[in-house]
């Protein structure tokens, strides 16, 4: 049983359709737990107080816009080599709710950043790069809704996503080189190897974990509802005909 | 596909426009920033790099959609595609007209305008080489997103969204190349860089564009 | 120098729109394909020229003879008549010109700008395009569209000219230009019926 499989929209709905009353309910679970020990059973931190406690938000939205690019990635590919059109729909369905994590990345890391720098906004590298990102998304959801034929806009989108990629990745370096210069205090980029002790790092996981499941419920149920429409389309279409 | 090129250049300075569109604006970001920011020597010699580098982004951004559009209109695109031409030739010689037209005027104008921004004395030649360097791929660059709306109506404001993303690292290089230039600071970095994504995008966007214009002939 | 198509099917937005379709075309002969509006005319002969891909069937054309002439003109109007020749000429790699301006009476017209041009006179032109290409297959998409009697009569010479010179014309045209070498394909039987459902035909036809 090979996962291509899938690529049948009728499988596809069959599978999703069991599995995601499941991933809906485990997504709710990870992310209640990890935001209430988060939220409330970590202690505050000496320097920053308790405004710290966004990266239960932030990291893991932040994290998540970012796998959404590469399963959008993937998803294009697979359009493109292969013509599986469930794949095409899934990028699709994906591009929203990573633009989604991405301002709620940047938001949030503009809520953080107040207390510590006293201005709403920073040109830090990490939140430069998530504009820019939030850019990029835009434009591809954009080409999709511009064109009108499903099959047209699918082939575009793909390759914007492909070139799109590797530019992303270059401007992630164009903004470090760019930002070199200036020398940031605290900056916002919360790396594991930075001191996060355990008490800090076991809720970060269960919360980057619920949002990944969350991010997963939200493709799945998008990528149905677009499956539907699609087979609705297919249906007046052939009605016109006959 | 020489043809090609002197098709485009002759229809460009025939149609009007297209030619001095480009300078026209690029004269004008240079003159309304020191109205919006202050006639400070100072503050303005220090952003000229910046506004030099954003106006002339913004004055190629002007002329991209007819790169396609034009002829995707009134059917020579078709009939382009189904003639002996190669569509990845085409579009390097299109976005290859539209630098000779747009990219190389502001490069050449730059100067002049360095000298409205107080830019220091040691940028010009910087300024002239990044924007000599990274023009092309502002080109090749916008005639991909062109390739990629050229069956959407009114799409100016799309490719416009489209394409200034992936402007950004020549944008961030390209600028750089003229401060650092500029403050005797060495350049070889953003420089090599910036000639490396110049030629990166012109060796493999023409192989994308060209799939996306048969996607859109379709 | 034979074009040679068996059991094509076409699609356009998604649908499969024409199906099962098989007919040569031998030099010297011409094809004129009818069909109410919509039939898929012009899918089919956008899609014999390259620009779409074919659902299925084979299409077994000579490589590099085929010259496809759209209902859009694909002029430029702010080049000549003779500009506008000479870079398609170039193009296919041809020295054709002065031969194709003779042929559609366009040498007194040579160096007006084609904007200035009438529109049967921008019509010639187009057709002189054909002829510059030195393709023996033409595949034509309503060139008489526009022309008046004389026009169409000069068009059809000139077709009659190529056939004669061993070249084959496909069009797709509602006037009968009175051509003896023509036969006529109607394309009403062809028409997919809703019970085709292919899997590759687009989104449309996998959903189902």
């Amino acid at each position: 049983m090979s996962i291509w499989e899938y690529a049948n929209p009728k499988k596809f709905m069959a599978l999703s359709g069991r599995v995601l009353p499941w991933v809906t309910g485990l997504a709710v679970l990870s992310l209640g737990a990890g935001m209430v020990w988060g939220f409330f059973l970590t202690p505050d931190d000496y320097k920053q107080g308790s405004t710290v406690k966004i990266i239960y938000i932030h990291v893991p939205a932040a994290s998540a816009a970012i796998n959404a690019w590469a399963v959008m990635l993937i998803a294009s590919l697979v359009w493109i080599i292969r013509r599986h059109h469930v794949s095409a729909l899934v990028a699709k369905a994906a591009a929203p709710v990573g633009l989604t994590f991405t301002l709620i990345a940047l938001v949030t890391g503009a809520f953080w950043g107040q207390p510590m720098w006293g201005t709403w906004w920073a040109w830090d590298p990490r939140l430069t790069n998530f504009l820019i990102f939030a850019l990029f998304y835009l434009g591809y959801i954009a080409l999709w809704e511009a064109v009108e034929n499903p099959d047209t806009a699918a082939d575009l989108t793909g390759v914007l996503c492909i070139v799109g990629s590797v530019f992303a990745l270059l401007s992630r370096y164009a903004v470090l080189f760019w930002n070199q210069g200036l020398h940031q205090g605290a900056s916002l980029s919360m790396d594991a190897q930075e001191n996060v002790s355990d008490v800090y790092w076991i809720p970060l996981v269960i919360c980057i974990a619920g949002f990944e499941l969350l991010f997963l419920a939200l493709v799945l149920v998008r990528a149905r509802t677009e499956i539907r429409r699609r087979r609705a389309q297919a249906l007046m279409a052939r009605e016109r005909l006959a | 596909m020489i043809a090609l090129l002197v098709r485009d250049l002759r229809l460009a300075f025939r149609a009007g426009g297209g030619f001095g569109l480009g300078l026209a604006f690029f004269l004008l970001v240079a003159v309304l920033v020191p109205l919006g920011v202050g006639p400070e020597g100072g503050t303005l010699g220090k952003i000229a790099p910046g506004i030099l580098w954003v106006g002339a982004l913004l004055s190629c951004l002007l002329s991209l959609d007819r790169i396609f559009a034009l002829d995707f209109e009134d059917g020579s695109l078709d009939l382009l595609a189904t003639s002996p031409l190669p569509m990845e030739g085409a579009v390097a010689v299109k976005a290859f007209a539209h630098w000779l037209v747009t990219g190389l005027p502001l490069t050449l104008a730059a100067p002049v305008l360095g000298v409205l921004l107080y830019l220091p004395p040691d940028g010009y030649g910087w300024l002239v080489l990044s924007l000599f360097l990274g023009t092309p791929a502002l080109s090749v660059i916008g005639a991909f997103g062109a390739a990629l709306t050229v069956g959407v109506k009114r799409g100016g404001l799309l490719l416009s969204l489209l394409v200034l993303p992936l402007y950004v690292p020549t944008l961030i290089f390209g600028a750089e190349v003229v401060k650092r230039g500029a403050a005797g600071m060495e350049v070889a970095t953003p420089l090599a860089l910036l000639a490396a994504i110049t030629a990166g995008a012109a060796g493999l966007l023409p192989f994308a564009s060209a799939a996306a214009i048969r996607v859109n002939l379709r | 120098m034979e074009m040679r198509v068996s059991d094509l099917a076409v699609q356009r937005g998604g649908i499969v729109v024409l199906e099962g379709l098989s007919f040569t075309l031998p030099p010297g002969r011409a094809l004129v394909l009818r069909g109410p509006n919509g039939v898929g005319k012009t899918t089919l002969l956008r899609t014999l020229a390259g620009l779409q891909p074919a659902v299925a069937g084979q299409v077994s054309i000579p490589a590099e003879s085929l010259a496809y002439a759209s209902h859009a003109d694909g002029l430029k109007a702010t080049l000549s008549v003779a500009e506008n020749l000479s870079f398609w000429a170039a193009v296919y790699g041809t020295t054709l010109v002065e031969t194709a301006l003779e042929g559609m009476n366009l040498i007194a017209l040579r160096n007006r700008w084609a904007a200035s041009l009438s529109a049967g006179q921008k019509r010639r032109l187009g057709l002189a395009r054909l002829l510059v290409s030195g393709r023996p297959i033409w595949v034509l998409d309503e060139p008489t569209v526009s022309l008046d009697a004389a026009s169409v009569a000069l068009f059809a010479g000139a077709v009659r000219a190529h056939l004669a010179a061993g070249g084959a014309a496909l069009m797709a045209t509602h006037i009968d230009l009175g051509l003896d070498e023509a036969e006529v394909l109607d394309l009403s039987p062809f028409r997919a019926t809703s019970r085709s459902a292919r899997q590759d035909a687009g989104f449309q036809e996998a959903f189902l």
